[in-house]
């Protein structure tokens, strides 16, 4: 049996006091994707910050080949710093060592090349903060990709951006699964996540692992979301819509 | 111009233009008061420096280093806040060295040390300004890539494999040695100016952090030059001179409509 490019075992996180995520277990083979489902303060960014090493697991383990990929959702990047796409890209060849010395030929190359296949590169040199929600996305993409990480994980990526880089965005997901990139990607898309290879459903506790047909059913996705999900359709196959209640206290209402 | 001048003016382009160059990092990353409340607490061991017949910069370089962990300590008391800790610990400190400053036997003039005395520097701070340009600015060349990925996304400059935590750390360190050299030729109430002033007046008109850092070291240089002229023709302070031009040059950058370069 092949070593899975992703391992949990029985991981409780959280920030000092009581774990925000507790009781956390799944396998990720790789080039497997995995959409990981949860409310707002479910432990979606916890699970990806403890898989990153940045936390540390109160109890349990966590296993990544590698160092992993992280593409935050943009609105956590500076808006106002004064870096342009390229640079952006161009940031992933950090990972690559030799920090203390300009970037190479090859860098450059690489990130040039990850900007064309996001499509960016006609804004190569437009500053960051100028690009739109779905162009900042896919900005950060490729520094993913000059990055050159085998296991990648995203937070919410296609969040607010437009349907063009939504499509660019799903394309690229596919070519990545191809070259049998591991992926995690977090998301509130309950539709969506049938297009993944497994769904993880996080409510402080991981409620449910397994494939979509397995795991996407009214009892799994109440016990995920509880009074933030109204199912649409009770006859046919469970059309599911979350309601979000934001940190800053405004709410909106996703249909998937 | 007198060889004073062209000293006081040299010691501006070398400790200035180190300064200009980290404080786009200073201003960039938020530490402004940091820088304040280190450029004013390092005031006891500039005054107890000059009761010993001291090196200023040794007084200076003790002073910061006992400044920040006194900020440090007071900042971590949950009733106050970081911010209101702070302020008492740099306001004792202010308080303890024009205490020492005042007392007779005190050779050094309170207002020199606030206010600083460019026309005063000695050969060893002309000497000790262009180390700090020397070393500071190979570390600043170093840790560029860190700090940009840091201060854009720190929270996905881990998966970089970088610690935030760490670069940050460095920073301040450097920002230490930056006001205990540049407080010198400004005194520990105007080196605030050439450490933020320039990042000010080119923020929102430069587009890459490279750029912004040159252009910032640059006109700290200018306007440390212009000051001493205008201190020269005006018969007015030099450190304070130099200060006004650098915040009148900040003001200028700051009411020009932003535009990339």
């Amino acid at each position: 049996m092949t070593t899975p490019a992703v391992s949990v075992e029985g991981l409780s996180a959280g920030y000092g006091g009581p774990p925000v995520l507790r009781g956390v277990s799944f396998d990720v083979a790789e080039g497997r994707t995995v959409c990981v489902l949860g409310p707002n303060g479910g432990g979606k960014t916890t699970l990806f910050r403890a898989l990153l090493g940045e936390l540390q697991p109160a109890a349990g383990s966590v296993r990544v080949a590698g160092r992993p990929a992280y593409v935050a959702q943009t609105e956590r990047t500076r808006l106002d710093f004064p870096v342009n796409a390229f640079d952006v890209a161009l940031m992933g060849s950090v990972a690559h060592g030799r920090w203390w010395l300009p970037p190479r030929g090859a860098d450059r190359t690489a990130a040039r090349a990850a900007l064309d296949r996001v499509g960016l590169s006609d804004h190569a040199g437009t500053p960051f903060g100028e690009l739109s929600g779905g162009q900042r996305q896919r900005a950060l993409l490729a520094r993913a990709l000059v990055q050159d990480a085998r296991v990648l994980l995203l937070d919410e990526p296609l969040s607010g951006v437009d349907p063009a880089s939504a499509t660019l965005i799903d394309r690229l997901f596919a070519e990545l699964r191809g070259e049998d990139r591991t992926l995690l990607v977090s998301s509130h898309d309950v539709e969506s996540a049938r297009a993944f290879d497994l769904v993880l459903c996080v409510h402080g506790r991981q409620v449910a692992f397994g494939p979509p047909g397995e795991v996407l059913h009214r009892a799994t996705l109440e016990a995920t979301y509880g009074r933030e999900l109204i199912v649409l359709d009770e006859a046919g196959p469970a059309r599911a819509v979350t309601v979000q209640h934001h940190e800053h206290g405004h709410g909106h209402q996703e249909e998937r | 111009m007198s060889g004073i001048e062209l000293r006081a003016m040299l010691e501006l382009v070398l400790a200035g233009g180190f300064c200009g160059a980290l404080g786009f990092w200073v201003v960039s990353e938020r530490l402004t008061y940091s820088a304040e409340s280190l450029s004013h607490g390092l005031l006891p061991g500039l005054v107890l420096a000059g009761l010993a017949d001291a090196p200023l910069l040794l007084g200076a370089a003790g002073g910061a280093a006992v400044a920040a962990a006194l900020i440090a300590l007071a900042a971590r008391d949950p009733r106050a806040g970081t911010d209101t800790g702070t302020a008492v610990a740099v306001t004792g400190l202010v308080g303890l060295g024009s205490l020492l400053a005042l007392a007779p036997e005190a050779p050094q003039r309170l207002e020199e040390l606030l206010f600083g005395d460019p026309l005063g520097v000695t050969t060893g701070d002309l000497v000790a300004a262009a180390v700090l340009l020397a070393l500071g600015g190979a570390a600043l060349a170093a840790l560029h890539r860190p700090l940009v990925a840091s201060s854009f996304d720190p929270g996905g400059a881990a998966s970089l494999g970088l610690r935030p935590s760490l670069v940050r750390f460095a920073l301040l360190a450097l920002m230490a040695a930056a006001i205990a050299v540049a407080v010198q030729g400004l005194g520990a109430l105007l080196v605030l100016a050439v450490l933020v002033a320039p990042a000010v007046a080119v923020r929102g008109h430069v587009r890459a952090p490279g750029a912004a850092m040159l252009t910032a070291a640059a006109l700290a240089a200018v306007a440390g030059i212009a000051g001493i002229q205008l201190s020269s023709v005006a018969g007015t302070a030099a450190g304070a001179s130099v200060a006004l031009v650098l915040c009148a040059a900040a003001a200028a950058g700051a009411l020009l409509p932003a535009r990339g370069v």
